[in-house]
């Protein structure tokens, strides 16, 4: 699979290819001025900031695609990952309580356990070009699923207070009391990783693939990176919200099993 | 109020023991898990000293010392002494967010206290499991909580185990129809589902029952009916701790009136002993003849 990693390199636009492709922003900006939906500064700073950001991981990703480069910068650049993941949670879902901690908590364990499988059954060599982009993966895919589980569950604890203290009044204990909640929000957090699962191939091509096809790949390797891609994916989100939300459920309530007040 | 008076001293001249006819689930003599009932045939009603009120009519079964709760930084409740008797219906009044309803939370520990020490039957409540203390504490609260699913899946969040059969026969007890047993809960009328709460609390056997203003939102029918469901029970031997603003009805129902003012006890005693009360903010809180 490495291979189809370094295929990558194959691959090269310049910068015509880039400014060609940079013009499409200009047709959302006069879609926009068209319209007059006011969009054409965010449209621009988002492209700037896209172009910024992904130069500088291109020209840092330098540093751990060597396999004569120590796995030491992987680590340092997962653990950048993990904390800026943590930050972004916690801003998005501000209110959730202890969201920081638990947050980072929820992707370090999702991260351990999903690459610990595809590194411990050798689906990938154990080296940064692998570790970096997987790690990315499974952060950035479970980061929206996150913030969905973790503000749900701050929502219900509020509005279904009533509900919640009314099983709490019959003997319930906090997490009997929560679970139907706790599954809702679960499920309303995985099932559109299910769902594009699903569709996979059929309403659309997955970016993994068709990156590396475009790059050179064999269509038959690029599919079978992009199984193994989507499969991680979905194990990472299940887990990572899993995580997250049993830890918030257990923050909900006190240790006297009352519902606190946020 | 002299029937109901005349009606509590009856009930408390006799050491009784009572079942709520609820079918083979229920042992003849244990109510729900209710067990001896009234023992005491003490009538004295309440001495109020300052904000201490010391209660010695009947069982008693909550005692708060100092009680101190509410927002750490705007205490609601700042000093509550009282012993509550284990018996009939008590009415807590008092004025609009004077912690009628934080006093209640405290009882079955949703919510514990600031500061004090508070006691059920001798035992203090931060001793005991929470899910304990509230499976024998029932709460009947003014939105009636109702839980997805059938009037009988409702049931099995209080008691896994129970029965249609058994179901039907508390639903019968609390004056509803057992056919209602598989209607959808969110179809049921507010009385209806208030009843069904009721229906629902007594599952656990519970030996007292909180309602806070379990009334306030239902139509005069619903409510007339529900507190004829607050005395059937206090009848047969479950104690009610009720919480209400409606004058009008602490006169039907109340036994004893706590009225708490400023968070702090204001009075506590027989209806007919607080319509004399000195204190013109008690005499109002309980509708008395002027």
């Amino acid at each position: 699979m490495t291979a189809a990693f370094l295929a990558l390199g194959r691959a090269d636009i310049g910068l015509t290819g880039l400014a060609a492709s940079g013009g499409l922003i200009a047709v959302g900006v006069g879609i926009s001025l068209w319209r007059g939906l006011g969009l054409e500064r965010s449209l621009l700073w988002a492209a700037l900031r896209a172009l910024v950001q992904l130069l500088i991981v291109g020209w840092a990703l330098q540093l751990v695609v060597d396999p004569d480069d120590s796995l030491i910068w992987s680590g340092v650049w997962l653990l950048f990952m993990l904390l800026f993941a943590a930050w972004t949670t916690a801003q998005r879902a501000a209110g959730v309580p202890k969201v920081f901690a638990l947050s980072l908590l929820a992707y370090a364990l999702s991260g351990i356990v999903t690459l610990g499988v595809l590194f411990g059954f050798q689906v990938y060599e154990l080296e940064g070009r692998a570790i970096v982009p997987l790690a990315g993966i499974v952060v950035g895919n479970s980061l929206s699923a996150t913030v969905l589980v973790s503000r749900q569950l701050l929502e219900v604890a509020s509005e279904q207070r009533g509900v919640i203290e009314g099983r709490l009044a019959l003997g319930l204990s906090a997490r009997d009391a929560f679970q139907p909640h706790l599954q809702r929000a679960l499920r309303t957090a995985l099932v559109p990783q299910i769902e594009t699962t699903k569709a996979v191939g059929i309403v659309a091509l997955p970016g993994a693939m068709v990156g590396l096809i475009l790059a050179g790949v064999d269509p038959a390797d690029a599919v079978m990176v992009q199984i193994s891609v989507m499969y991680l994916v979905l194990g990472s989100v299940a887990t990572t919200t899993t995580v997250m939300s049993l830890g918030i459920s257990h923050e909900l309530f006190t240790p006297a099993q009352q519902l606190r007040r946020l | 109020m002299p029937e109901q008076t005349s009606h509590l001293k009856a009930l408390n001249s006799q050491t009784r023991s009572v079942g709520l006819g609820v079918g083979p689930a229920v042992q003849p003599g244990s109510g729900f898990g209710l067990g001896s009932g009234l023992r005491s045939n003490v009538d004295t009603g309440g001495i109020v000293k300052g904000s201490t009120v010391e209660c010695v009519a009947g069982r008693t079964g909550f005692s708060l010392r100092e009680v101190a709760a509410g927002p750490p930084e705007a205490p609601i409740l700042t000093d509550i002494t009282v012993d509550l008797p284990e018996e009939g219906i008590i009415l807590i009044v008092g004025p609009s967010g004077s912690g009628k309803s934080t006093l209640l939370r405290l009882l079955n520990r949703l919510d514990d206290p600031l500061d004090g020490a508070i006691t059920w039957r001798g035992e203090a409540l931060s001793a005991m499991s929470p899910p304990t203390l509230r499976r024998q504490v029932g709460t009947i609260f003014q939105r009636a909580p109702l839980f997805e699913g059938s009037v009988l899946d409702n049931f099995r969040v209080a008691d896994p185990d129970v029965s249609p059969e058994r179901g039907g026969h508390v639903l019968e007890h609390v004056g509803l129809s057992a056919a209602l047993l598989d209607r959808d809960a969110s179809t049921l009328s507010g009385g209806e589902a208030q009843r069904m709460c009721v229906a629902r609390a007594l599952l656990t056997r519970p030996k007292v029952l909180l309602a806070d203003e379990p009334t306030a939102a239902l139509d005069i029918d619903a409510r007339m009916s529900i507190e004829g469901l607050a005395r059937q029970l206090a009848d047969e031997g479950i104690a009610v701790l009720w919480v209400s603003h409606d004058t009008d009805q602490v006169r039907r129902l109340a036994d004893h009136v706590l009225a708490i003012v400023d968070g702090k006890v204001a009075a506590f005693g027989h209806l007919s002993e607080l319509d004399t009360h000195a204190d013109p903010i008690v005499r109002r809180l309980i509708g008395a003849p002027t």
